[in-house]
C-alpha cells in the first residue's frame, strides 16, 4: 500500500515538476531547469539505463552504450531533412526516428556478438576498444559522418503544432519515453527471457544445462539495451541540435557509466537518479567549485561513490532505511 | 520499490531547494542601473586548454582596464567553459543565457562549437552572441543568423596573399600540402590553394586524420616527392609532431605555414621542430612582431599582466581574437551607452556598423553577414632577442570572406571539404 | 621500396613503444586481475614529472638531462603506481568491476590535476644528441636514431621481463599467483607485498613507455587515453597477460597503424580495431592467451 502510494507521488512530481519550478523560480530560469536539467537528466537518464539494465540483469558492464546511443542520433541525422550537411536527407521524422531505434538495435546487438564470449572486465575491457572505434572511425570518416565537424541543425519534428525543442514538449516527451522504457524493463525482467537473463547473470553453465542458449539471450540483451540507448540516443541529438563525434568520445562514454554507478547499478531507477546528480553537477560546477576543475569534482564524487557504496545512491537509499527502520522486513 | 521512489522524491526536493537558493541572484537584469551581463565561454578543459586560458587573460586584462565599465553600466563577467565539444559548448551556452541571464556571450574557441552556437543563436530573441576564435567559414557565410556576429576573421581569410608569394616570390610552381583531415584545415588549404592554383600552381595534398601523432609514413613520401615546398596546416599537438617528425627525418624544404602552425602556442614549446621553424613563412590575423604602435602597446600590457602568472611571452592568436571580439562589443556599448533595451535592436544595429582597429592595428569593419572584413599578415618565423618569434613582413588590406571574389561566384566553388580544397586551375 | 621499408621500419618503431607501455599493463593484468583503466594516466604522469625535472637541466646544458628525466619519470610512475594498488585497490581484492571503476575515477581525477598543474602546452623531450639525429639503415637510407633506439629498449624490456618472469624469486612468485593467488598464500607467500611490487614494476615500464614516447611524440592531454586504449587493443588482440602475446599484439597494431596511415590514411585509424574484432571473434582469449 505505502509503495504505491509513494509511487504515485513520484510520478505525479514528476509530471508536475515544470508548474513547480514555475513557483519556486523566475520564468526563465524555471524553463531553464525544466529543459536543461531536468530534461536533459531523463535524456541521458535513458542512455544510462540502457547500461543500467545490463549491468542489473545481465551482469554486463558494456561501455558501448553511449556509442549505441549515438548511432542512433547519427542515423537520424543522416537522415532527416535540414540537417547541414545534407548526407542523404529527404527523410521525415517520423520514418527516421523508428529507423535509428532499428539502427540502435542492430548495433547493439553486434557489441554483444562481438563480447559475446567475454564477461566482468574483459567485457568492460572490449566494448570500451570497440565504442573508441567507432568513435574513431566517425571522427576520420567524411563521406558519411562529416569528420570531426558531425552533422548540425537537427532540429527535431514538429508536435502538435509546437517546435519539438520547446522546453515543455521536450520534457513531457522525454518523459513519457523514459516512463514507458523504464516500465518496460520491469516488465521484460519479469518474463521468461528476463529470468533467464538474470538466471546467466548468477550462473550461465546452470542455464545453458537447462537447454537454454546463453549466447543468444545475452545477445538479445544487448540488442534490448541498443533499443534504450537509441531511444536517448535520438533525444539528445534533438537536444543538442546536431550530433559530433565528440558525442560518443571516451569522456561522454565514462560520463554514462560514471551516472550509472553514482545512482546504482543494482536497480534501474538509479540511472535517472545518477544522471540527475551529474547533470546538477555539470550544470553548477562553476557556483559549487570551480567550473575549470570540473572534472576533479566530479571524478572525486564518483571515487567516494565507488569506496562508499559500490551500489551507489540507491544502495546508500536502501542501507540508510534499514538502519533507520531497522524493525522493517528487508526489501526482496 | 519503496526505496527508489521516495528517493526520487527527496531528489526533486533537494532540486527545489537548490533551485530556490539561487533565486535572489537572478532577478532579471533591465534596470539601467543593473551590471551588463556579459557571459565568457571557451575552452578550458581538455587537449585545448591552452587556447583558452590565454583567450581569457586578454579578455581578463581589458575588462580590467576599463574598469569593468562601459557607456556608464557594469559589465559582469561570467566565466564558463567547454571542452570544444560542440555539445558542451551549447550545454554552456544555455546555461549563460537561461540560467544566469547573459545579455550577451563572447566565445567559442572552435569551429564546430562556432557553428552549433550560431544555431543557437538563431533561436534567442534580445540575446546576441559574439564570436569569440572559432573560424569556420560557415558559421557567417551560409545560413548566418541575425545574433551572431564575428569580428575575427575565418579560416579561409588567413591565408590570403599566402598562395601568390609561394608562386611569385618564392617561385615555387609545385607544393605539396600535408593537412588535418577536418574543417579547419579544409578551409585554411582552400584559401591557399584558390590563389595558387589560379596562378597555375600545382598541388599534391596529403591528409592525416585529427590525433595523428606519428608522421613517419608521411614525411616519408614528401621528402621523395618533388614539391618545391611544403605547407603544414595542422594544429597543437599534431603540429608539433609533424614539426619535431620532419626535423628528425632531415626535411629540407621551404616550409610555408597555416595560421595555427605559427603561433605562440607552438613556439613556446621547446624542441627541435623550433630549429626547422625558423624561416617558414605563414598567414594569419597576428604576429608576434607587427610594426605598428598599437600592437606594440598591447603586447606590452599583455607582458607586464600576465608574463608572470602564466602567459606567452606575446599573446597567441585565440587571445587576440577574443580580444578584437570584446572591442567590438565594447565599441557598440559604448555608442548606445549601454542600452540593451528593445531586444538589443539598437545595440545589434551598432554592432554592424562598428569600425575599428583590432589589437594587431588591422581595420575591422563587418560585412552583410556580420562578418569581419579585415587585415590579413604575411609573417615569417625569426630568430629575434634569443627566442624564435613571428614577424610580420606583410600585409593584405581589407580581406573579406570571400578573398576578393564576388560571392556568388565564391559560393559555388561550394564548402571547403578533401575533395574540394580550392584548386580550381584557370580555364 | 625504400618506401615501403621504411614504413615496415616505421610500423616497428612504433610496435617497440607500445609494447613497453603495454607490457606493463599485461604484466599487472596477468597477476593482480586489475584492468587498470589509470595506465594512460601513469604514461602522464611520467612524462610530466620528467618534463620538470629534465627541463631545467636541458637549459643547463648537462648531457645527463635526458637520462634524469627519464629515471624521474620512471620512478614517478612507480611510486604513483604502488600508491594506487596500496592506498585504494588492495582491499578491495577480488573485487575487478570495482577496482576497474576506482582506476577510472583516479585516472579523471590526475588527469584534470595534470592541466591545473602543467597547463595544456604541449611537450616534448629532445633526445641527447648521442641518440638524435638520423642513421643510415639499409633499405631505408638516413633514418632517425632514437626511433631505432626505441626498439633496442623494448626488446630489452621484453628480455628483462622474460627474466624476471622465469629467473627470481618474484618472477616464480608472479607466476604463481597467475594460477592460483589463494595457493600462493597459504604457501607463505606476503600476497599484498608482491602485489604492490607487481604494480611498481608494471607502472614504471609504462613510466619508461612515457618518457621514450613523449621524445618520439609530443606530450600533451589526451595522450593518457590514447595509450589506454592501445594497452587495450594490444592486449586484447596478443592475449591477456602473456608477454609474448603482448609483443605480438604491439607489433601487429603498430604495422597496421603506419601501413593504413600511408595507404589509405583516412581509415588507418579503423584497421587496429578490425584486427582486434577479428582476434576476438577466432580467439576470445587472444592471439597467445590461455583459455
Amino acid at each position: 500500500m505505502r509503495s504505491a502510494a509513494f509511487r504515485a507521488i513520484g510520478a505525479l512530481l514528476l509530471v508536475a515538476a515544470p508548474f513547480l519550478l514555475l513557483v519556486v523560480l523566475p520564468q526563465n530560469q524555471a524553463l531553464f531547469w525544466t529543459a536543461n536539467v531536468l530534461g536533459r537528466a531523463i535524456v541521458f537518464g535513458i542512455i544510462a539505463l540502457s547500461l543500467s539494465f545490463l549491468a542489473t540483469y545481465g551482469g554486463f558492464i558494456s561501455l558501448a552504450q553511449m556509442m549505441v546511443a549515438g548511432s542512433a542520433g547519427y542515423a537520424v541525422a543522416i537522415l532527416v531533412d535540414g540537417a547541414v550537411p545534407t548526407i542523404v536527407g529527404g527523410v521525415p521524422y517520423a520514418l527516421a526516428m523508428p529507423i535509428a531505434l532499428v539502427v540502435a538495435t542492430l548495433m547493439g546487438l553486434l557489441v554483444g556478438a562481438v563480447a559475446v564470449r567475454t564477461r566482468d572486465i574483459y567485457l568492460l575491457m572490449i566494448t570500451l576498444a570497440v565504442a573508441m572505434g567507432v568513435f574513431r572511425f566517425v571522427e576520420t570518416n567524411i563521406a558519411w559522418f562529416n569528420g570531426y565537424e558531425g552533422i548540425r541543425n537537427v532540429v527535431g519534428p514538429q508536435l502538435f503544432g509546437t517546435d519539438f525543442r520547446n522546453p515543455y514538449v521536450f520534457y513531457y516527451v522525454s518523459l513519457v519515453v523514459a516512463a514507458l522504457l523504464y516500465g518496460g524493463v520491469l516488465y521484460l525482467v519479469r518474463t521468461p527471457f528476463g529470468l533467464v537473463l538474470q538466471g546467466i547473470r548468477d550462473n550461465d553453465r546452470r542455464v545453458a544445462a537447462l537447454g537454454y542458449s546463453v549466447k543468444l539471450h545475452r545477445i538479445a540483451a544487448f540488442g534490448v539495451a541498443g533499443f534504450i540507448a537509441g531511444a536517448g540516443g535520438v533525444l539528445a541529438t534533438i537536444y543538442n541540435i546536431g550530433i559530433s563525434p565528440g558525442t560518443i568520445g571516451l569522456g561522454p562514454t565514462v560520463n554514462v557509466l560514471i551516472m550509472s554507478v553514482i545512482g546504482g547499478l543494482g536497480h534501474p531507477a538509479g540511472a535517472f537518479i545518477g544522471s540527475l546528480i551529474f547533470t546538477v553537477f555539470d550544470t553548477f560546477a562553476a557556483n559549487i567549485y570551480d567550473r575549470d576543475r570540473f572534472n576533479t569534482l566530479i571524478g572525486l564524487v564518483f571515487l567516494v561513490i565507488v569506496l562508499v557504496s559500490p551500489d551507489g545512491m540507491v544502495g546508500l537509499g536502501t542501507r540508510l532505511r534499514s538502519l533507520l527502520g531497522a524493525r522493517r522486513a528487508p526489501q526482496p | 520499490m519503496t526505496t527508489t521512489l521516495t528517493r526520487r522524491r527527496a531528489l526533486l526536493g533537494t532540486a527545489g531547494i537548490a533551485a530556490g537558493l539561487a533565486t535572489p541572484l537572478a532577478a532579471p537584469a533591465i534596470a539601467q542601473g543593473a551590471p551588463i551581463r556579459l557571459g565568457g565561454l571557451t575552452t578550458l578543459e581538455g587537449p585545448f586548454a591552452t587556447g583558452g586560458q590565454d583567450a581569457f587573460r586578454t579578455v581578463q586584462m581589458e575588462l580590467e582596464r576599463i574598469n569593468y565599465t562601459v557607456g556608464g553600466r557594469r559589465i559582469e563577467f561570467i566565466r564558463e567553459s567547454s571542452n570544444a565539444q560542440a555539445d558542451v559548448a551549447l550545454a554552456r551556452a544555455r546555461k549563460l543565457i537561461e540560467q544566469d541571464n547573459a545579455d550577451i556571450i563572447l566565445g567559442p574557441l572552435s569551429g564546430a562549437e562556432g557553428i552549433a552556437l550560431r544555431d543557437y543563436s538563431r533561436t534567442l530573441t534580445g540575446r546576441t552572441i559574439v564570436n569569440g576564435s572559432s573560424g569556420a567559414s560557415d558559421t557567417t557565410l551560409r545560413n548566418p543568423s541575425p545574433n551572431f556576429f564575428r569580428f575575427s576573421t575565418d579560416g579561409t581569410q588567413w591565408m590570403a596573399g599566402l598562395g601568390r608569394y609561394v608562386y611569385e616570390t618564392l617561385g615555387v610552381r609545385e607544393v605539396a600540402v600535408t593537412a588535418g583531415d577536418y574543417a579547419f584545415p579544409y578551409a585554411q588549404v582552400f584559401g591557399f590553394n584558390i590563389e595558387f592554383c589560379r596562378l597555375g600552381g600545382r598541388v599534391t595534398q596529403y591528409w592525416a586524420p585529427l590525433g595523428t601523432t606519428d608522421f613517419g609514413a608521411q614525411i616519408a613520401q614528401i621528402n621523395r616527392s618533388s614539391a618545391g615546398a611544403l605547407v603544414i596546416v595542422h594544429g597543437g599537438t599534431d603540429g608539433l609532431a609533424f614539426m619535431t617528425q620532419y626535423a628528425q627525418a632531415g626535411g629540407q624544404k621551404p616550409l610555408i605555414a597555416g595560421s595555427i602552425m605559427a603561433d605562440q602556442t607552438m613556439l613556446a614549446a621547446r624542441g627541435p621542430h623550433r630549429r626547422v621553424m625558423v624561416g617558414m613563412v605563414s598567414g594569419g590575423p597576428i604576429a608576434d612582431v607587427i610594426d605598428d604602435p598599437d600592437w606594440r602597446e598591447f603586447v606590452e600590457r599583455y607582458r607586464r599582466r600576465w608574463l608572470n602568472e602564466g602567459g606567452f611571452p606575446s599573446p597567441s592568436i585565440h587571445a587576440v581574437n577574443y580580444a578584437t571580439n570584446l572591442w567590438g562589443i565594447l565599441k557598440a556599448l559604448e555608442a548606445v551607452r549601454g542600452d540593451l533595451s528593445n531586444n538589443q535592436q539598437a545595440f545589434q544595429r551598432a554592432l554592424a556598423a562598428a569600425e575599428f582597429k583590432a589589437p594587431t592595428g588591422a581595420n575591422v569593419k563587418l560585412d552583410h553577414n556580420r562578418q569581419a572584413i579585415s587585415d590579413i599578415f604575411l609573417n615569417r618565423v625569426e630568430e629575434r632577442d634569443g627566442r624564435a618569434q613571428v614577424v610580420a613582413f606583410a600585409r593584405a588590406n581589407a580581406v573579406n570572406q570571400t578573398l576578393g571574389l564576388p560571392e556568388a561566384q565564391f559560393l559555388a566553388l561550394g564548402a571547403p571539404s578533401r575533395d574540394n580544397a580550392g584548386c580550381v586551375r584557370p580555364s | 621500396m625504400d618506401l615501403a621499408a621504411t614504413i615496415v621500419l616505421n610500423g616497428l618503431t612504433l610496435a617497440a613503444l607500445y609494447f613497453i607501455v603495454a607490457s606493463g599493463f599485461s604484466l599487472i593484468f596477468g597477476l593482480m586481475r586489475v584492468v587498470n583503466m589509470a595506465h594512460g594516466t601513469l604514461y602522464l604522469v611520467a612524462g610530466y614529472v620528467g618534463y620538470r625535472v629534465f627541463e631545467p637541466l636541458y637549459d643547463a646544458d648537462v648531457w645527463w638531462a635526458w637520462y634524469a628525466g627519464l629515471a624521474a619519470g620512471i620512478v614517478a610512475a612507480a611510486v604513483a603506481g604502488a600508491l594506487l594498488q596500496w592506498v585504494l585497490l588492495s582491499w578491495m581484492q577480488g573485487q575487478e568491476l570495482r577496482q576497474a571503476l576506482v582506476t577510472i575515477g583516479v585516472s579523471i581525477i590526475v588527469a584534470d590535476q595534470v592541466l591545473a598543474i602543467f597547463g595544456g602546452t604541449p611537450r616534448q623531450f629532445f633526445a641527447p644528441d648521442a641518440i638524435f639525429g638520423s642513421t643510415r639503415v639499409p633499405f631505408v637510407g638516413g633514418y632517425p636514431t632514437f626511433r631505432l633506439v626505441q626498439i633496442g629498449i623494448a626488446i630489452a624490456v621484453g628480455i628483462a621481463l622474460w627474466l624476471v618472469l622465469n629467473r627470481t624469486r618474484l618472477g616464480m612468485m608472479i607466476r604463481a599467483g597467475v594460477d592460483d593467488r589463494e595457493m600462493l598464500g597459504a604457501c607463505g607467500v606476503n600476497v599484498p607485498r608482491v602485489g604492490i611490487a607487481v604494480f611498481a614494476l608494471g607502472a614504471a615500464l609504462c613510466g619508461l613507455g612515457g618518457v621514450i614516447g613523449s621524445t618520439a611524440q609530443p606530450l600533451a592531454l589526451g595522450q593518457d587515453g590514447r595509450f589506454l586504449l592501445i594497452s587495450l587493443v594490444v592486449v586484447i588482440v596478443g592475449g591477456m597477460g602473456s608477454i609474448t602475446g603482448t609483443a605480438i599484439g604491439a607489433i601487429l597494431v603498430g604495422l597496421a597503424e603506419q601501413i593504413g596511415q600511408a595507404m589509405f590514411p583516412t581509415y588507418s585509424v579503423i584497421l587496429t580495431f578490425v584486427i582486434m574484432v577479428a582476434v576476438l571473434a577466432l580467439r576470445p582469449q587472444g592471439i597467445l592467451g590461455r583459455a
